[in-house]
């Protein structure tokens, strides 16, 4: 029995006005769909939450055909200054109701409260505050002359970070004039849904947003709807790869934020603590669940055994459990699915020879769960060391010289994200410079900020999201058409 | 410990033949670089813990166990002191289950007084030391300050280090005035109070830490009170850590006692949260933390009656020293 | 027999011998700074506008095309790490060298484009300054495409271009000249390899050019130069898994290319892709005589964001 047990510290749900089922959000309005329905459940507990409208072809078409009217008529003439104030009203309403998001997220999702309270919501509030002062600006961005948008836009978006992924989505394509139908992942569509009556209660007009859920098919159904202008998707290399043959001949524009196998890689007069504290973020923040996530330490073969040490002791501290627990670091896995393909991955992993390490703890009985894991005695070539796990699963490498590093970590065809921990400012330099990597991390991980760009090399997908260089994706430049 | 035995211990653990100055400069400046933003990320992601119901009831007691309660004033007066060794005894006169707080801390001339109003109770008297709070004074005389704490009765005796001397990188000279000063105690307890608001960088903490450590500190302290700042959680965090790791090294534990800023509840159970996921729950007893405050027993002793009775409690009912 | 060969042998029966016997040129591949024939051993005919024999162009093949693009790598690293002064002013002193054998090119253009002398004049002269143009663009890229990004906490937030790497490109079935530096030089300015697989007609100023790039300290690979039939190698430059980009814009007025199918092939390594110009299935070459603007070098690049904290 530890000395100092913290005693469960529960977020009130009440705040949360579940309805038993859900439409799809069309041309301003909450509407059945002419699909089926599916269930939407809450992870940790597998509990019941929803009913939610699967959106046939017909919904879909609908919503872009409401999409395509509110573009033309409304929201594409609308002055950048107009457009902008809409946009920090959404801002403002996502504030004032940040704790109700914060908890439904939670309940869907499976993330710890901390995380959808302290990270999703504020920063997703954040990007419409951010690209609402851009709606105005959009010729000082410097990225050609008479900037126009797309016009509709066709967004999929997946479900570890389901509100800030959508305000990744929104707030961008809405700033620069173009309307967007967006889809859910169908494990996470509730703040999607919340989100909806935002705009409502912004009295957006209908049409500029819409919003249908739905899980393959759906998404496949906006993707190759032949109005949609531009197509901007995160998920799975392998589902980008089918959207960019799918739209591959036609005049779609594209932007693919895919999958990663980062290298966090730690140096020998690296700030050891701050790097442990690194690499934990790095891999356990939210599960795991994350594109850009450290998934692979390249640790300095003289200080391994040390940060490896002080690695799983920092991991005995994690608290694995009740994702509505204020105190709760580490939640439940999304899915069933996800579940699945975790554990079958870290048998791999066994089954290769590399030496499992799991943190002590006690997971529930019900939902789906999976303990924070580190593998060590891991090679390039092992399926742990290459495959995207998208779980708390590390894989530790080691290397012994700067070069062999960067090979390490650019022998993969992912180049989302990559660490470096050191105290050596010029190897810090060098390094980034090195690595092929959309977003390099030097002494911290995981940070993220509506104004930083986002996005990856290679096989990690093209475009960019976030800051000046995210509102190239929507907008066309130069003179005529 | 005497002056040769540390010398000798530090010469084993540094692995070199003499002490010198630069041989520490060696091994202080090998020690892990601290990153600012990062560690501060940490102490404020501890600082989100949400400590609830019995657990909180637990904190305010440990924590109220773990108060040195302090009077460092000039306007110090026999009464003041008596006074505040009353509170240290009972500080709940209407409910007696409220624990005694760990040492009242006075100037050496107040230590004969506290050291009688105590009598008894179990509750140690610590004296601060080597003129305190600058330590801007000749090593004799700062002897002299100990030895007379000493004599007085002082179970501990806060001393302060050279800042001056640390800072311009007289790493020796440092290690000899805490040795000598350890030498005075005879068997008092030496805690080193660093003043980590005039070493300004963590970089420079951690390497105070570990020079008083290395020199036979029982405790390392953050701050005199004197200076702003004085203790935050973050500087707690790399003592903490350092602690920890000299642990490992040594198998010896040292304490920490992050002194002065600390007010309410709140503060105080952020401290325990992180002494439990950094150092570990061994650190959690009076033995091996303590508060330096002295407002925050009354603040603890509030929240302890809202506990108990559920109601929001007020000043009126909590006992000024 | 063409009718082209016909008359050529017809001039060979006049009694007369010509004061001089021509050196003529033989057209090879550039590929990693050397000029091979192709590894299939063949070569095709190029006529000039009004079918008249010309030369004849190596024919190059899918192993050519994979032999540049393990040269275009072997390459790009060291010319992305050059410093953006020194590849801005290699890049000028190929503009040096196009100037002084301008009257090669001319020629070359025009019998390729089947256009007068001076049209011809007025091509080369704005080849050579587009290629300028785009020189110029090397040490000031990351100025005007990066920055700061003022971040909400502590740290220091840089966002860089960077070199997308090998990129393959279907150069402009009709404009020879002008059209090839107009897709060649917005790539390798930043810092990427090329492989390009020229104009089918008209792939003689391409050739001509990689002699100028041979002889103006463009290291080996920089830029790989392949004749051919587009249709039979396109494919191959477009699945390539170690090519990074294509460009696309060459699919217009190409014998047998479909660039959606090629834009598919992409897909497998999520190349970037520069499709070609025009609308709906459609493509056009582009009118080459418009100021470009930056569209084409931003094609081929990354942003790379930085993240270190501040403190003490």
């Amino acid at each position: 029995m530890p000395k100092f047990e913290y005693a469960p510290a529960p977020e009130s749900r009440a705040i949360v006005d579940l309805a038993s089922s859900y439409g799809l959000f069309i041309n301003g309005e909450l509407v059945d769909g002419t699909g089926s329905s599916f269930k939407t459940i809450n992870p940790a507990t597998e509990e019941h939450l929803a009913d939610i409208a699967e959106a046939s072809a017909a919904d879909v078409d609908a919503a872009v055909r409401a999409a395509r009217a509110a573009q033309t008529r409304v929201w594409g003439r609308m002055s950048g200054a107009e457009r902008g104030k809409y946009l920090f009203r959404i801002a403002r309403i996502m504030q004032e109701r940040s704790r109700e998001l914060a908890v439904l997220e939670t309940l869907d999702n499976g993330k710890p409260i901390k995380e959808s309270r302290d990270v999703d919501v504020p920063t997703a509030a954040a990007h419409f505050f951010y690209h609402a002062g851009w709606a105005d600006k959009l010729e000082y961005a410097g990225l050609g002359t008479s900037p126009r948008p797309l016009g509709v836009v066709g967004q999929v978006i997946p479900w570890n970070f389901p509100l800030l992924m959508l305000a990744w989505k929104i707030a961008p394509a809405l700033a620069t004039g173009n309307t967007v139908v967006l889809k859910p992942a169908e494990t996470t569509p509730l703040t999607a849904l919340l989100f909806a009556e935002i705009c409502q209660q912004a009295d957006l007009p209908p049409g500029v947003v819409n919003i249908v859920t739905g899980a393959g098919e759906t998404g496949r159904a906006l993707v190759e709807h032949p109005d949609v202008d531009k197509i901007a998707f995160t998920g799975s290399t392998e589902v980008g790869k089918a959207i960019a043959r799918s739209i591959a001949g036609t005049r779609k524009r594209a932007t693919l934020e895919l999958g990663g196998k980062a290298a966090n890689i730690v140096f020998e007069d690296a700030a050891v603590d701050q790097a442990v504290e690194g690499i934990v973020n790095g891999i356990f923040f939210n599960q795991g669940h994350v594109c850009c996530a450290g998934s692979r330490l390249l640790v300095q073969e003289s200080v391994a055994d040390e940060v490896v040490r002080r690695l799983e002791r920092r991991m005995k501290t994690l608290r694995v459990g009740d994702p509505m627990d204020k105190n709760t670091d580490v939640g439940a896995i999304n899915s069933k699915a996800q579940l699945q393909r975790i554990t079958e991955l870290v048998d791999a992993g066994e089954a290769e020879g590399a030496t499992r390490w799991t943190a002590p703890c006690e997971l529930p009985t019900r939902g789906f769960w999976f303990a924070p894991t580190v593998f060590t005695d891991v090679s390039q070539a092992h399926r742990v060391a290459t495959e995207e796990i998208f779980g708390p699963v590390l894989s530790v490498l080691t290397f012994r010289t700067p070069q062999e590093a960067v090979a390490k970590a650019n022998n993969t065809p992912y180049g989302l994200s990559a660490g470096i921990w050191t105290e050596k400012g010029s190897r810090i330099l060098w390094m980034a410079d090195q690595l092929k990597a959309g977003v390099v991390w030097a002494n911290t991980f995981n940070r993220f900020d509506p104004t930083s760009p986002f996005g990856g090399y290679k096989e990690s997908g093209y475009g960019r999201e976030g800051g000046r260089h995210g509102l190239e994706a929507y907008l066309q430049t130069g003179e005529g058409a | 410990m005497s002056t040769t035995t540390a010398t000798s211990r530090a010469r084993d653990l540094l692995g070199v033949s003499s002490l010198s100055n630069a041989s520490l400069t060696t091994w202080l400046h090998g020690l892990p670089g601290v990153d600012q933003v990062g560690c501060e990320a940490r102490a404020a992601a501890l600082g989100t813990r949400s400590i609830k119901t019995t657990s909180k009831a637990w904190a305010i007691d440990t924590a109220i166990g773990m108060i040195d309660l302090t009077t460092l004033e000039g306007a110090d007066t026999e009464g003041k002191v008596r006074s505040l060794c009353a509170k240290a005894v009972t500080p709940d006169p209407l409910d007696p289950t409220t624990p005694h707080v760990a040492a009242v801390c006075v100037y050496n001339d107040m230590v004969g007084i506290a050291k009688d109003a105590l009598k008894g109770t179990g509750i140690h008297v610590a004296a601060v030391a080597t003129a305190f709070p600058s330590g801007r004074a000749s090593m004799p005389v700062k002897l002299a300050d100990t030895k007379d704490a000493v004599e007085a009765g002082a179970d501990e005796i806060d001393m302060v280090i050279d800042r001056g001397a640390f800072l311009s990188g007289r790493y020796r000279q440092v290690f000899d005035e805490i040795v000598a000063t350890k030498e005075a105690c005879g068997q008092a307890h030496l805690k080193v109070i660093l003043e980590t608001g005039e070493l300004v960088t963590y970089d420079n903490v951690r390497r105070a830490s570990w020079l008083a450590m290395l020199a036979g500190a029982d405790f390392i302290k953050t701050s005199t009170g004197k200076i702003s700042p004085a203790a935050t959680l973050p500087v707690t965090l790399i003592m903490l850590e350092a602690v920890r790791d000299w642990r490992e090294l040594t198998g010896e534990m040292v304490g920490v006692k992050p002194a002065g800023g600390i007010r309410t509840t709140k503060d105080a159970v952020k401290y325990l949260v992180m002494v439990n996921e950094i150092a570990g729950e061994d650190w959690l007893t009076p033995e091996w933390f303590r508060f330096g405050a002295s407002s925050l027993l009354t603040d603890l002793q509030l929240q302890r009656q809202k506990l108990a009775t559920g109601a929001y409690s007020g000043a009126d009912y909590v006992t000024i020293d | 027999m063409s009718p082209a060969k016909t008359k050529k042998a017809a001039k060979a029966t006049t009694p007369s011998a010509p004061k001089r016997i021509d050196v003529r040129k033989t057209y090879k591949l550039y590929v990693g700074g050397a000029f091979p024939r192709s590894e299939s051993g063949r070569s095709y005919e190029v006529r000039d506008a009004k079918g008249a024999f010309l030369a004849n162009a190596a024919m190059g093949s899918r192993k050519d095309v994979r032999d540049a693009v393990v040269k275009a790598r072997g390459a790009q690293a060291g010319w992305a790490g050059a410093t953006a002064y020194n590849r801005g002013q290699v890049l000028y002193r190929v503009g040096e060298v196009l100037e002084g054998r301008r009257e090669q090119f001319v020629a070359e253009v025009a019998a390729s484009e089947g256009v007068t002398r001076t049209r011809a004049n007025a091509l080369v002269d704005q080849a050579i300054d587009r290629w300028i143009w785009y020189a110029g663009w090397s040490d000031k890229v990351a100025q005007v495409l990066g920055n700061l990004n003022p971040v909400a906490g502590p740290y220091f937030d840089i966002s860089a271009p960077e070199p997308t790497g090998v990129v393959g490109v279907l150069a402009p079935q009709g404009s020879s000249l002008l059209g090839l530096v107009s897709v060649i030089a917005p790539a390798i300015v930043t810092g990427n390899t090329v492989v390009v697989l020229t104009s089918e007609e008209r792939p003689l100023p391409a050739i001509s050019l990689g002699e100028v790039l041979a002889t103006s300290d463009v290291p080996g690979g920089v830029v790989n130069l392949i004749s051919g039939r587009t249709a039979e190698m396109a494919p191959w430059l477009a699945s390539h898994r170690d090519v990074n980009a294509v460009d696309l814009t060459g699919a217009a007025d190409a014998t047998d290319v479909d660039w959606a199918d090629l834009e598919v092939k992409a897909a497998d390594n999520l190349k970037r892709v520069l499709r070609p110009a025009g609308s709906g299935s459609d493509a056009v070459e582009p009118d080459w005589a418009e100021q470009p603007d930056l569209s084409r070098v931003r094609a081929y690049l990354e942003t790379k964001t930085v993240w270190h904290p501040k403190g003490q």
